[in-house]
């Protein structure tokens, strides 16, 4: 399995509107997971990049797992409580910046 | 070696929400031990069961975990206790991996991590009926034989497949089955993917997914997860919560109270020596009771945490408030802690071991004494009593009310302020990620709520015998001896120490309106908050001073100024007047740096509050 993470972000799938980050998601977005990284503001988190990432991939936020925003919260719509695969797993939206999603109905 | 095993060490691993500790209650019944982790203050709860072979398994139930890699003191312990790192701990002969049966995916990935470390397991799919109900079937055999070890089906709640459990657990240590080596280590994230593909593989293939899904709970969340309606209800439900702390469990505080009170008097009756018993009726049996009076509200306050995290809403409550907590840099899991401070600080610090990061925790800890704890109530009834005037303000609210409820306002947004400075000035940076999983709802079984409840008396009983006890005979001390000397006018407690402490300090306190006999009330204050109300009912010489406030209310009134008495409700709303406190702080964060720190920031907020209160008070004509 290659480690996606490590590419560089100039090589960030450049398809427009069809994947997101799920920073940015809004209520109701359903897609699939296609890429996790550990790039995106790293003093932001509390924790080192690579910690974030590690924590996100094991509740499960992998590439291929099928997600949807099923609520948000009530200031800011932050934070986001998303259906990952057959769980609810809730987060907020600066954590969730290197997850990138390809929404339902885009063309790739 | 293996027929000489007459007894096995067993530990129970699982997610978080796996119905972990219903299997552990079902298992050991109620044979267990609660006591803390040597050098932490996780806690330890170990069972006995005896199997059909006669062997003795030590069942050992370690903190939820998702992954051996651990982040918070909790999941330290799992992983090192697993490992057979812990000091003091011998390692287990066989581990269970706890299943949630209808939620697998992320409970195979620790499954894998667990065979890593080369000791025999068990896996144990629990909840299997719910599993059942939503028609989600799973081969058994062939999941069993990919992952490299026995299945069992349990429904923990119904002690259902538990003896088979136990079967299994004993075969497993009688084959002695030689350990194998341990080739776990950290993952990264590629070995994360890696291992989490291969869960998703095993789901897939044995898993065949439920035919009737749960439906309940995404129709519950589009209501208590509502952006407006959620936090209304989240409201509400504090609001029933609060309601019922202070009137449910008033009858039987009044109970407490009496039986100590008998309890002091027939001490009295039968102890001749005049020393003695006032060190047994009024220093162990008074103050221990003063702490025990608490008890009732504590068991209300955590009757509805624990049911609520049964149901699964505390992740829920966790959700709503992360965002409003985070603006002062608090975590969304401390709402639990802070909202437990609202009885007592005490059980409050002792539930922010929830909180992963060391830096968030101890914010956590730092400021849950400011949340308006229930011995502060008796301080401020009094008080109020006195120097507010019984009316109405805009027709309908009683002002006397207002005032109350502005107290625990100034208590909850100092919290908050204080918060937002520390994580200024301690630590700067944010807080760590918030990831939560949002678990199924679920009926809470009432035999497990009270058995839980009854975990939780049992702590703060403990507590209060080996910290407040202590505490209770020092301040005894300090305000017994010396005896006033012969033909002395004024009361005894003014010769004590506590009445040297009080003289000593009151020209410090005297910028904030404070007399001297206020001074005095501080220093037996330190014991709970409430106990000032007795210390000033012996200064003002006002016998029985807690059931009497009628009269103690009209001597203050007549003794103070309005400024005074506003600036001693300043005062309390701030000051560190709990010594207990202080000590378990110290307890939970295994140095004197916190709790000084503590004592000395709530000090400074507390005189400067007084200060501004008495003088504004003293300008505006209430001198």
């Amino acid at each position: 399995m290659n480690d996606i993470s490590t590419r560089p972000a100039a090589e960030a799938p450049p398809v427009e509107g069809a994947i997101v980050r799920l920073s940015e998601a809004s209520l109701g977005d359903v897609g699939t997971i296609v890429d996790v990284r550990a790039e995106s503001s790293p003093d932001n988190h509390g924790v080192n990049l690579e910690e974030l990432q590690r924590r996100l991939l094991e509740f499960g936020f992998v590439e291929g797992a099928r997600i949807e925003v099923i609520h948000e919260g009530a200031i800011r719509r932050d934070p986001i409580a998303v259906r990952l695969d057959d769980m609810r797993v809730a987060l907020r939206r600066r954590d969730a910046e290197d997850v990138y999603i390809l929404l339902d109905g885009a063309k790739t | 070696m293996s027929e000489t095993l007459t007894s096995a060490r067993v530990a129970l691993v699982g997610n978080p929400n796996s119905g972990k500790t219903a299997l552990f209650n079902a298992l050991t019944g109620s044979r267990q031990k609660v006591a803390n982790y040597a050098g932490v203050t996780v806690e330890r709860k170990e069972g006995m069961i005896t199997s059909a072979a006669g062997r003795n398994l030590y069942v050992l139930d370690l903190p939820g975990t998702y992954s051996l890699r651990a982040r918070s003191p909790d999941e330290a312990v799992t992983r090192d206790a697993v490992l057979g790192r812990l000091e003091g701990e011998t390692p287990p002969d066989v581990v269970i991996c706890v299943a949630d049966a209808t939620n697998l995916r992320l409970v195979l990935r620790l499954a894998m991590e667990l065979k890593q470390v080369g000791r025999p397991m068990v896996l144990a799919l629990n909840m299997y009926d719910i599993a059942q109900r939503q028609g989600l079937r799973i081969d058994l055999e062939g999941l069993s034989r990919e992952i490299g070890a026995p299945i069992v089906t349990t429904v923990a709640t119904r002690k259902r497949g538990i003896e088979d459990l136990v079967a299994q657990v004993d075969a497993l240590a009688a084959a002695g089955q030689l350990v194998g080596e341990n080739t776990w280590r950290e993952p990264n994230a590629a070995e994360i993917r890696q291992a989490h593909a291969e869960a998703q593989r095993l789901v897939r293939t044995y898993v065949r997914p439920p035919e009737h899904p749960d439906t309940w709970t995404g129709k519950i969340d589009k209501v208590l997860l509502h952006p407006v309606g959620g936090l209304a209800i989240l409201l509400g439900l504090l609001f029933v919560m609060f309601q019922a702390v202070f009137t449910w469990a008033t009858p039987a505080m009044d109970g407490i109270e009496a039986i100590f009170g008998a309890l002091g008097q027939f001490v009295g009756a039968y102890v001749s020596n005049d020393l003695l018993r006032s060190l047994i009726s009024d220093g162990i049996i008074a103050g221990v009771g003063s702490v025990l009076v608490f008890l009732p509200q504590i068991l209300v306050l955590f009757f509805f945490i624990i049911l609520l995290e049964d149901l699964g809403y505390m992740a829920r409550a966790a959700f709503l408030m992360d965002r409003i907590m985070g603006g002062a840099g608090l975590h969304g899991r401390a709402f639990i802690p802070l909202l437990s401070s609202f009885a007592c600080a005490i059980p409050g610090i002792m539930s922010t071991r929830v909180i992963d990061s060391k830096e968030d925790r101890l914010t956590t800890i730092l400021v849950a004494p400011l949340m308006t704890c229930s011995a502060r109530i008796p301080v401020y009834t009094l008080i109020i009593g006195a120097f507010i005037p019984n009316e109405r303000v805009w027709g309908f609210a009683s002002l006397q009310g207002l005032v109350m409820f502005g107290l625990y306002a100034s208590g909850i947004l100092s919290a908050l302020a204080i918060s937002f400075v520390i994580r200024r000035v301690f630590w700067r940076g944010t807080v760590e990620p918030f990831l939560m999983e949002l678990p199924t709802y679920k009926m809470p079984e009432p035999k497990s709520v009270l058995r839980n409840l009854w975990i939780r008396a049992k702590i703060f009983l403990n507590r209060a015998g080996r910290i407040i006890l202590p505490m209770m005979i020092l301040i005894w001390v300090l305000s017994t001896f010396p005896y006033p000397p012969e033909g002395a006018t004024q009361p005894a407690i003014d010769y004590s120490f506590a009445g040297m402490i009080g003289h000593a300090i009151q020209p410090l306190l005297a910028p904030i309106g404070f007399n001297w006999q206020m001074s005095i009330a501080l220093v037996p204050g330190m014991a709970a908050r409430e106990v000032a109300v007795a210390a000033l009912g012996t200064v003002y010489a006002i016998g029985d001073a807690e059931n009497n406030v009628g009269a103690l209310g009209t001597a203050l009134a007549n003794h103070w100024s309005l400024a005074t008495g506003l600036s001693f409700l300043a005062w309390y709303v701030f000051a560190p007047q709990c010594a207990p406190t202080l000590g378990v702080v110290k307890r939970e964060t295994n140095s004197w740096r916190w709790p000084v720190i503590m004592f000395v920031y709530m000090v400074a907020l507390a005189y400067t509050a007084s200060f501004i209160v008495y003088h504004t008070a003293v300008a505006l004509g209430g001198g």
